[in-house]
């Protein structure tokens, strides 16, 4: 006590400037803050006012329409991704890659305008997504995440197809699913020739190297990997 | 591989595998003392027998119909590449090249032991590579000394396989094996386009990773009519009722519409193909 007291006594003028420095700084950092704040207050009023933001998605999964829902969010994701990607393509992508992107642009919106015609008054709403982990004028970037979306993608049919009880829908889903099989076998080998199916690669998604089984997840896994670019609350039930 | 997450999922997804596998608990407790000192590598096998011990006499003659008509397939795709890697020498480029058709080559020989595994005693009698007449009678007469000829009927081989499994799907609806077929299914999906890729790169300039319209819009996109078979109904653009091209306003053209879906074959089709590379005797 006596050392502060001393303390205190021998520089008053230091500390008064210390203080007040403070305060300085504390008073910007407030305003900061309160900028920031003010910034947030704006931007969740203006996510309110989005309908898919304030309801989110259920996908029950009772029966095919919830499968159905299901497939229609995650061709949703894959659309979106393909048209920012075709309509403005990596500058270090080949004419081929280019056209290849087009096309799958195409295959994905088809898939995706397939389940919401058939889903009808059924159909949950549009998905809200967010690629900000992904750079799209890098050509490295865009190709693992379209990687990413493809092997999920392929996971997300092979595990899901035995919940379907409708025969056309199975038959439907197969159709999908082997497409973006051969998109996710393209894309690969983009990154590195020779790696269409690389399996071992594909362990964490259900794959099985010494059966030669490709990937496979419950609906539960696929959308918690799916989560970081979809915005809109997806809940689940009956799964 | 954790086998307990598998027998979970089998669980979520075959509510009857709890009365398939209560009669049998003995030898559902043979099973996993075995699982707890057999490598990962003989896990398929493994995991065959399970399915067989679970679903035992009980398993649907219609599913075991399905599971022997894949093994079949497998069996071809196996002996196709095989022999062109063991006995063919110089056919196919070293490097990527050997590299790929060594990697389509071990996975069918994983489906082969997979589904030989899963049918037990039920698994048709095996074939050999002397069983099959890979020329298809002289059609493809150098399938084994021209590497484009040799690359056209894998691609074939493959594009057939993927729309086999399809067709056989609604046997399987609700059936654990179904998951299983749908991962063999899209591994061959895989080497389809894989193959395509490397036919485009031998002469079949434009041939794309997934099955487009062909010449003039019919169904057949390699140009290789002996193989047009193969292809019937890929130029479809109606999937379930609901026509894909310019869906909901979209501009989705006649040939994405046929791409973004591919098409499943009859097994009546799938045999008439497969008949062609089987010599009398073993023909389905």
């Amino acid at each position: 006590m006596e050392n502060l007291k001393e303390n205190q006594g021998t520089s008053p003028k230091e500390t008064d400037i210390l203080d007040a420095r403070l305060e300085r700084r504390a008073f910007l950092q407030y305003a900061g803050a309160g900028a920031a704040v003010m910034a947030l207050v704006a931007a969740g009023c203006k996510k309110d006012r989005s309908p898919s933001m304030s309801f989110g998605a259920t996908l029950d999964f009772k029966d095919d329409i919830g499968v159905l829902n299901y497939a229609y969010a995650l061709e949703q994701l894959e659309a979106a991704f393909y048209i920012q990607v075709a309509t403005n393509p990596p500058s270090s992508f080949t004419t081929a890659q280019k056209n290849y992107f087009q096309d799958v642009q195409f295959h994905e919106i088809a898939h995706r305008e397939f389940f919401k015609k058939v889903l009808g008054t059924s159909a949950i709403g549009s998905l809200d997504v967010d690629f900000s982990s992904i750079n799209f004028s890098d050509g490295a970037s865009v190709l693992a995440a379209a990687k990413t979306f493809e092997d999920l993608g392929v996971a997300a049919y092979n595990g899901a197809g035995v919940r379907l009880k409708t025969d056309a829908y199975l038959v439907v889903a197969g159709q999908i699913v082997s497409v973006e099989a051969r998109h996710a076998a393209w894309v690969r080998d983009q990154i590195s020739n020779g790696s269409f199916a690389d399996l071992s690669s594909l362990t964490s998604l259900g794959a099985n190297v010494s059966g030669g089984l490709d990937a496979a997840l419950t609906p539960d896994k696929v959308l918690a990997a799916a989560s970081k670019y979809i915005k809109t609350k997806i809940n689940v039930i009956n799964l | 591989m954790n086998i307990l997450s598998i027998l979970d999922e089998i669980e979520k997804v075959d509510g009857e595998i709890y009365e398939r596998i209560n009669p049998r608990r003995k030898a559902m407790q043979d099973f996993f003392h075995i699982g707890k000192k057999i490598s990962l590598a003989a896990m398929p096998l493994a995991l065959g027998s399970l399915f067989n011990k679970a679903y035992g006499q009980a398993t649907p003659t219609a599913v075991n119909e399905v599971l022997n008509f894949a093994l079949t397939l497998e069996y071809l795709e196996y002996h196709f590449y095989n022999h062109a890697l063991v006995a063919a020498p110089g056919l196919i480029p070293a490097g990527a090249p050997t590299a790929a058709i060594t990697t389509i080559r071990d996975h069918e020989k994983a489906h082969v032991d997979l589904l030989k595994g899963a049918l037990g005693s039920a698994a048709r009698t095996p074939l050999e590579y002397a069983n099959f007449d890979f020329t298809a009678g002289g059609t493809f007469s150098t399938v084994y000394s021209d590497y484009v000829t040799f690359l056209k009927v894998a691609t074939a081989f493959e594009d057939t396989g993927v729309r086999a499994y399809k067709g056989q799907a609604p046997v399987l609806k609700g059936n654990a094996v179904l998951t299983t077929a749908l991962q063999i299914h899209s591994v061959e999906a895989r080497h389809a386009s894989h193959l395509r890729q490397m036919l485009a790169a031998n002469g079949a300039t434009g041939l794309k990773p997934w099955i487009s319209l062909g010449a003039g819009g019919v169904s057949n996109d390699t140009g290789i009519a002996a193989v047009d078979p193969v292809y019937a109904r890929e130029n479809t653009t109606l999937q379930a009722g609901v026509e894909i091209m310019g869906i909901n306003g979209t501009a989705v053209t006649k040939a994405a519409a046929a791409e973004s879906f591919d098409e499943f074959l009859t097994k009546a089709e799938v045999v008439t193909i497969a008949n062609l590379f089987l010599k009398t005797g073993f023909k389905l």
